[in-house]
């Protein structure tokens, strides 16, 4: 009884993300397999960065050692100042940029791409001090960063993303061509 | 009977042959009898000439037999009398002033070097009923009108031409001649064409402050370029500005001609100035009235209306808007060409307002009729009401300017009150969020929204919640009521905005939270003054 009482409820909930964003994804980003990353474009042309479910952090009870935004000797992401309305200052990020490095309990690493062009405006202070986060709401509270695509980029960054269905596609693909 | 004293001979002589008309002489000898500018100007320059042509030593005129002078003009002037110029051509004498007689009655039809025939033929009765025709046709509702007068700008450069012409001969005779002591061709203007304009409107008085405006305008395309030699000799008067108009204002003019040298001035500019063939010419009447301020309070009954009307790329994207509704009825009573609406704060589209509203006012620009009793102001506060079911306003009132201030005070510093209703993803009952009653003056740490960040500087901002209360629903959803410090986001406090807002109802309720409607109750602010039903 609770379980349906439960589940209809789940139903009826508006989720934020479903309200103002569109899910736009890369997957195996840099050609490594399974490293999936999920855009969240707003309304707005806003994007926020986050793991997609199928990244490789958020599978097999993995836990996080360490988030760096040091991404190189002269880099890091949390020096980035951004100022005023057109948010000046802002490390201005390529598809490849990378946005930081996180290494887990079993001393796999990996690096989160940026996925699309534009203004790095911030990233998640929060997944340094509670890594949980990342992994208990990757969607949400533990997004990586937030983008700003330029205003005549808004529409021809996701050329290169994948919509949900193609995702979904790509994701069942991989599941069939697993070895048993 | 002009006011002119023998000193002024010469000023006459010299501006005469120069070029200038009767009107303007007067002016450069200071005669502020405003009824001496309204007599006829032929009349006026036949004296001017009698005047000059009269004999310096008045012995031998006082013995003859004096004429009296036969106009109506001498039984009203109000001045206490002066010198007259008396007439008595059997002794005229040939002399060098004959002379020059001759050289300006010659002159006499031709266009002024100085106001290029602004108090010559544009100046009187045609120009009276010009106006007159226009003001009425515009069907505005006045007492009283100012008359305001816009000159091209070499008017100036013209009128100090002829003031350093004269300020030589004025100088050999030990006299001063003080540039401010001459009447502004403006002045002039205005005292020959009140009167007539005051006739023809029936007694509409024309005064010197009203919130009625009818606007001349002159401009001489011919001689537009006199003023372009200022902007190298002082070209820091002369700033670019950021429309495409003329960098040549009257005020720019007058700066550079101020700070000019007599000497630098004649290097550039003929003294007297040249001959022009064509008078200025008219531009188009313009009216205008002062901007009305109508202030009241709006509801928002609807959850898609936006404030302002949402157009995007041309399109619009959502029928109507708040704005729209409350300043239709308005802008049609008041027949003004526009609006500016303001309020104290915003809402949503998708939010309403509730219980008072929210104010607002309005600039109503250019209206047409600018007065309404309460009680048509109440009739007009019903049609509003009556022409939507999205929208209702109270307290509808006419208020100054300085009111529009106080109002914006409300939007950075009184508190708002709430009610949003808040789904959970856990189950509730009502003992798990009883505690949010006890929770008083809450401190927020909110980044910018997300939904906002696109146009927004990215800032932490803090807020107070003052204080919640709680109403189940049911094991999913309950109403929350808020008071809080004006610039809290509601929304964002209850969905956590990606945790950017911190501490949010979710970290409070251990669950995922998210609102599914909100309505602004209250709006802190005890301005407009209310006006009872």
């Amino acid at each position: 009884m609770d379980c349906v009482e439960q589940s209809n409820a789940d139903a009826e909930a508006p989720s934020v993300i479903d309200r103002y964003f569109t899910r736009w994804y890369r997957a195996d980003m840099k050609g490594k397999s399974c490293e999936d990353h999920c855009i969240l474009q707003h309304s707005n042309r806003l994007c926020v960065v986050t793991l997609a479910e199928t990244h490789p952090i958020l599978q097999d009870g993995r836990t996080i050692k360490s988030i760096n935004y040091q991404i190189s000797n002269g880099c890091s992401r949390l020096n980035n100042k951004v100022s005023g309305k057109s948010k000046r200052g802002a490390q201005f990020l390529t598809d490849f940029a990378p946005l930081c490095r996180i290494m887990c309990s079993d001393d796999t690493e990996y690096t989160i791409y940026s996925c699309i062009r534009g203004r790095l405006l911030e990233v998640n202070e929060n997944i340094l001090e509670t890594p949980n986060l990342l992994l208990g709401k990757p969607a949400t509270e533990g997004y990586i960063a937030v983008i700003l695509p330029k205003f005549e980029e808004s529409k021809s960054i996701t050329e290169n993303l994948l919509t949900r269905e193609e995702f979904e596609s790509v994701v069942s693909k991989r599941s069939l061509s697993q070895p048993p | 009977m002009l006011p002119l004293k023998e000193k002024d001979k010469p000023i006459v002589q010299k501006l005469l042959t120069a070029g200038c008309c009767a009107r303007c002489v007067l002016r450069f000898c200071c005669v502020s009898v405003q009824a001496a500018y309204r007599q006829a100007q032929h009349e006026t320059l036949k004296e001017l000439q009698t005047f000059i042509m009269e004999k310096e030593n008045n012995k031998v005129q006082d013995s003859a037999e004096i004429k009296p002078h036969n106009t109506e003009l001498s039984q009203t002037v109000e001045d206490p009398p002066c010198k007259k110029a008396k007439l008595d051509p059997t002794e005229a004498v040939q002399s060098e002033t004959d002379a020059a007689a001759m050289v300006t009655l010659k002159k006499e039809s031709s266009v002024c070097v100085v106001c290029l025939g602004i108090l010559q033929d544009l100046c009187g009765p045609d120009q009276a009923a010009k106006i007159a025709e226009t003001v009425k046709a515009q069907n505005y509702e006045f007492d009283t009108l100012v008359l305001s007068v816009s000159l091209p700008a070499q008017l100036c450069v013209r009128e100090h031409s002829c003031w350093v012409h004269v300020k030589k001969e004025v100088r050999q005779k030990g006299l001063v001649l003080d540039k401010d002591d001459v009447i502004q061709v403006k002045e002039a203007f205005k005292w020959v064409m009140q009167g007539l304009v005051t006739r023809q409107l029936e007694g509409v008085a024309v005064v010197s402050k009203s919130p009625f405006e009818v606007g001349v305008e002159f401009t001489h395309p011919n001689t537009e370029s006199d003023c372009h030699f200022l902007a190298k000799c002082c070209p820091d008067c002369f700033k670019p500005t950021k429309n495409k108009q003329s960098v040549f204002t009257r005020m720019a003019v007058v700066k550079a001609l101020e700070k000019i040298s007599d000497g630098k001035f004649l290097e550039h500019y003929p003294c007297p100035p040249s001959e022009q063939s064509g008078s200025c010419t008219p531009q188009d009447i313009q009216c205008l009235h002062v901007s009305v301020f109508i202030a009241g309070r709006y509801n928002k009954f609807c959850r898609s209306l936006p404030q302002t009307p949402w157009v995007i790329d041309g399109e619009r994207r959502m029928e109507s808007s708040v704005e729209e509704l409350i300043a239709a009825p308005i802008l049609s009573a008041f027949r003004a060409d526009g609006f500016n609406f303001s309020s104290s704060g915003r809402e949503d589209v998708d939010v309403r307002t509730l219980g008072n509203g929210r104010p607002f006012a309005m600039e109503l620009l250019n209206p047409h009729r600018s007065r309404f009793s309460k009680v048509e102001m109440k009739q007009l506060q019903e049609t509003i009401n009556k022409s939507s079911e999205k929208i209702r306003v109270r307290d509808l009132q006419i208020v100054t300017r300085e009111a529009m201030s106080r109002m914006k005070e409300g939007e950075e510093e009184k508190t708002k009150s709430y009610t949003a209703l808040v789904w959970t993803q856990k189950s509730i009952e009502n003992e798990d969020i009883s505690f949010i009653n006890d929770i008083k003056d809450l401190t927020l740490d909110q980044k910018t929204p997300l939904r906002v960040l696109h146009r927004r500087a990215l800032a932490i901002r803090q807020r107070v919640i003052h204080s919640m209360n709680v109403r189940f629903v049911d094991s999913h959803h309950f109403y929350l009521g808020l008071k809080t410090q004006a610039g809290t986001y509601i929304k964002e406090f209850v969905h956590g905005d990606f945790g950017r807002t911190k501490p949010n109802l979710c970290q409070l309720l251990k669950t995922d939270t998210d609102i599914l409607e909100l309505d602004v109750e209250s709006v802190d602010v005890d301005w407009p003054p209310p006006i009872p039903e």
